[in-house]
């Protein structure tokens, strides 16, 4: 059977997924996806030709036709177990291809007020935090992948934390991908809300248990309010067949807080498209991350940092760790809007290749527009340090190991800048295993 | 014997630094060996310890019955192989701590030994860090980053200490050491000496002999060994400087 076109695809599917609502078609909602629709089949794939995709070929990505409605799978409940952090007190919520799973999600107590669930409920009740959230940050307009993610939004990670209140332990939301024969997409949708002053700290993660093929289009959006502090991070360990493109966009209100965290081992076809926005002064932001890719992986990393308000600051730093034939991006665009005076900026990307047939594009862009800020960026593309390397072989030191504690070194300033302890060792794990024999 | 170098010539990016230099050290002895700059003093360090950038193309070097150019530089380390370099290097991100652990364990898995537990590991690290009375703080700091010159020799003494080498190359260990620092080094160093192991010390100073007596002094000049004796040697060049032995050609001993 050939191939329909991607979108062609998606439209003639959208009754399909209609029907696979059920009940939750909550008609005001529902008008929002239907507009999407209409904005997805008027908006062009992109190509290379786009500044924007300019080192990255959607090809592999949009030549399959996805099943619209994920299979139901009868999961060991253990396979969770692999995604969990040792000896961290958190609340998790547990998607299994794309459908929340009230059994396998646990959310300790929490102060009243605090909601930790699932967005299908917030959609069922016309929650007016959502209406009020929902497609403001991250807009389907301009956004091809982001349009179809909006019209076919059925469910992901609803948290809203209200003025003031703390939430103590870490949310983990782990979706989880299991394809077998049939290939699938799923399109987590996650609303995020900090209102003015309280904090949160959300882990946001994506694993897959087998080598299946399936596409994760998803779209998180985050609302920091005034005087919020948000850490996320965002781990992506999928499979290596999969396809992942995913959005998130922050919105920072007067004097807020957010950390951002993206590492990530990729899957086959990976893109993360990063934006946060200060919408008020005195914000402070953090966009770091570190990615690991192999075979014949690709992956980009795509964020923009708008300083649209004076007296804010912001850092960035991504890591990159390629091996074999993988293939990397970095577009990281920082724009200093020409209100925004007293910015402070920083930007850095260094990758590391492991082979002489792995490629690193690394496109920093400051564009800047006031006259009194302090910007700065920074790219570099190497091998490993031969000196340091030799060193720690004469001490006794094997190859492997020797490479193995240089890419731990070289990821550390990542990693160090998380704040969960347990989460570190987890990720110290993930690099071990996968440079230690 | 423990090491026997034997007419080696030794070149990097095609210049020929080493001309031919034949040395034997048996274990229990200590070497000096002294020589203008650029000489040749830290090209032979780092042709033992097995730098991949040099070439060697002609001589042999036998090490403790193996043929020494035949091994990995990880390998002539497990065998009991150290260099103190004369410029460590910084590794940031690479704790002292970690990097002792990762190799004290290998060795001894080479070596068919059991791999230390934490505690014994911490252990060793104590009393060693005593020897060269170096701070803990010290421990837990990545390798050598923002360490002073002298800090970073101490460490490379320490590392020595831990390790426990049979045969020792100490390149300019004493060069930007005050005075005490010196002899904190130096002491550190004699206590580690035993009629099973070896130290070569490469120096520009009699001072560093005063503590750590040679029992023999060589001077390398331009690639060779120009001429070796006893310690007295090193008080008659610090006297008299390497002029008279560049100058009078006869003087070479082969
Ligand atoms: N990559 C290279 N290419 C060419 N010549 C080199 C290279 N590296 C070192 N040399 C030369 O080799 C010679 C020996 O250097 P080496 O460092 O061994 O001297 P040294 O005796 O240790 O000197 P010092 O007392 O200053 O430490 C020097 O003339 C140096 O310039
Ligand atoms: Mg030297």
């Amino acid at each position: 059977m050939s191939n329909k076109d991607f979108k062609q695809w998606f439209i003639e599917n959208f009754q399909t997924f209609e029907k696979s609502l059920n009940g939750e078609k909550t008609e005001s909602f529902h008008e929002i996806r239907k507009d999407a629709l209409s904005k997805f089949s008027s908006l062009n794939i992109p190509t290379v030709k786009d500044e924007e995709w300019k080192y990255t070929n959607i090809s592999p990505v949009i030549k399959h036709n996805f099943n619209i409605v994920p299979p139901k799978t009868d999961m060991a409940p253990e396979i969770i177990g692999k995604f969990l952090f040792d000896k961290l007190e958190h609340h998790l919520l547990v998607f299994v291809n794309g459908e929340f799973r009230k059994d396998l999600s646990r959310l300790n107590e929490l102060p009243k007020d605090i909601e930790v669930g699932s967005l299908a409920v917030a959609i069922k009740n016309n929650h007016p935090a959502l209406l009020k959230h929902f497609g403001k940050y991250a807009e389907d307009s301009n956004n091809l992948f982001t349009a179809l993610n909006s019209a076919f939004t059925k469910d992901g990670a609803f948290i809203l934390v209200p003025k003031g209140k703390i939430v103590e332990d870490p949310i983990h939301i782990i979706f989880l991908n299991i394809a077998g024969e049939e290939k699938f997409i799923t399109q987590p949708r996650n609303l995020f809300i900090a209102e003015a002053n309280s904090q949160v700290t959300i882990i946001e993660h994506y694993g897959s248990d087998k080598d299946g093929i399936y596409f994760n289009n998803s779209v998180t959006e985050i609302f920091v309010g005034e005087n919020a502090v948000v850490d996320h991070i965002k781990l992506q360990e999928e499979s290596l067949k999969s396809f992942h493109i995913g959005r998130m966009e922050v919105d920072q209100e007067r004097n807020s807080a957010f950390s951002s965290h993206l590492i990530s081992t990729g899957a086959e076809f990976s893109r993360n498209e990063f934006t946060t926005r200060f919408n008020g002064q005195g914000g402070e932001s953090m966009l770091n991350g570190l990615f690991m890719i192999k075979d014949e992986q690709f992956f980009d990393a795509h964020t923009m940092i708008d300083h649209a308000m004076p007296n804010c600051n912001s850092h960035e730093h991504y890591k990159g760790i390629l091996q074999d034939k993988a293939r990397g991006v970095f577009n990281g665009k920082v724009m200093v809007r020409p209100d925004a005076q007293k910015t402070n900026a920083f930007q850095e990307n260094n990758s590391i290749l492991l082979s002489d047939d792995a490629v690193m594009n690394s496109k920093p862009q400051l564009e800047i527009f006031a006259d009194d800020v302090k910007c700065s960026h920074g790219a570099t593309v190497g091998k490993l340090d031969e000196e340091a390397k030799f060193y720690l072989k004469s001490r006794g030191i094997g190859e492997e190991s020797a490479t193995a504690m240089l890419i731990h070194a070289f990821a550390s300033d990542v990693i160090k800048t998380i704040k969960i302890e347990p989460l570190r060792e987890y990720l110290e794990e993930i690099i071990t295993k996968r440079f230690n024999q | 014997m423990l090491l026997e170098i034997k007419n080696l010539h030794a070149r990097i990016d095609g210049n020929e630094i080493l001309k031919g230099i034949d040395l034997q050290v048996n274990a229990g002895e200590v070497h000096a060996i002294m020589g203008p700059n650029g000489s040749g003093k830290s090209t032979l360090a780092s042709v033992l310890a097995g730098r991949e950038e040099y070439e060697v193309t002609q001589g042999e070097i036998w090490y403790n019955g193996k043929n020494l150019l035949e091994l990995s530089p990880e390998d002539r380390a497990r065998e009991g192989l150290f260099l103190a370099f004369q410029y460590p290097i910084e590794i940031p991100g690479v704790s002292n701590t970690n990097l002792l652990k990762t190799a004290v364990n290998e060795i001894r898995k080479y070596r068919g030994e059991e791999e230390l537990d934490a505690m014994e590991f911490l252990e060793l690290l104590k009393e060693k860090s005593k020897l060269v009375e170096l701070d803990h703080k010290f421990l837990s700091r990545s390798v050598n980053e923002g360490f002073s010159g002298g800090e970073k020799k101490r460490n490379e003494i320490f590392q020595m200490a831990v390790l426990n080498p049979k045969l020792a190359i100490l390149d300019e260990t004493d060069s930007g050491l005050d005075i005490d620092a010196l002899r904190i080094v130096a002491n550190g160093v004699n206590k580690l000496r035993s009629k099973d192991n070896a130290i070569i010390v490469v120096t520009h100073y009699q001072r560093l002999l005063n503590y750590i007596v040679p029992d023999f002094v060589h001077v390398l000049y331009n690639g060779r060994i120009v001429k070796s004796g006893g310690k007295e040697l090193a008080l008659e060049l610090e006297e008299k400087g390497y002029d008279w032995i560049k100058n009078d050609k006869s003087e070479v001993t082969v």
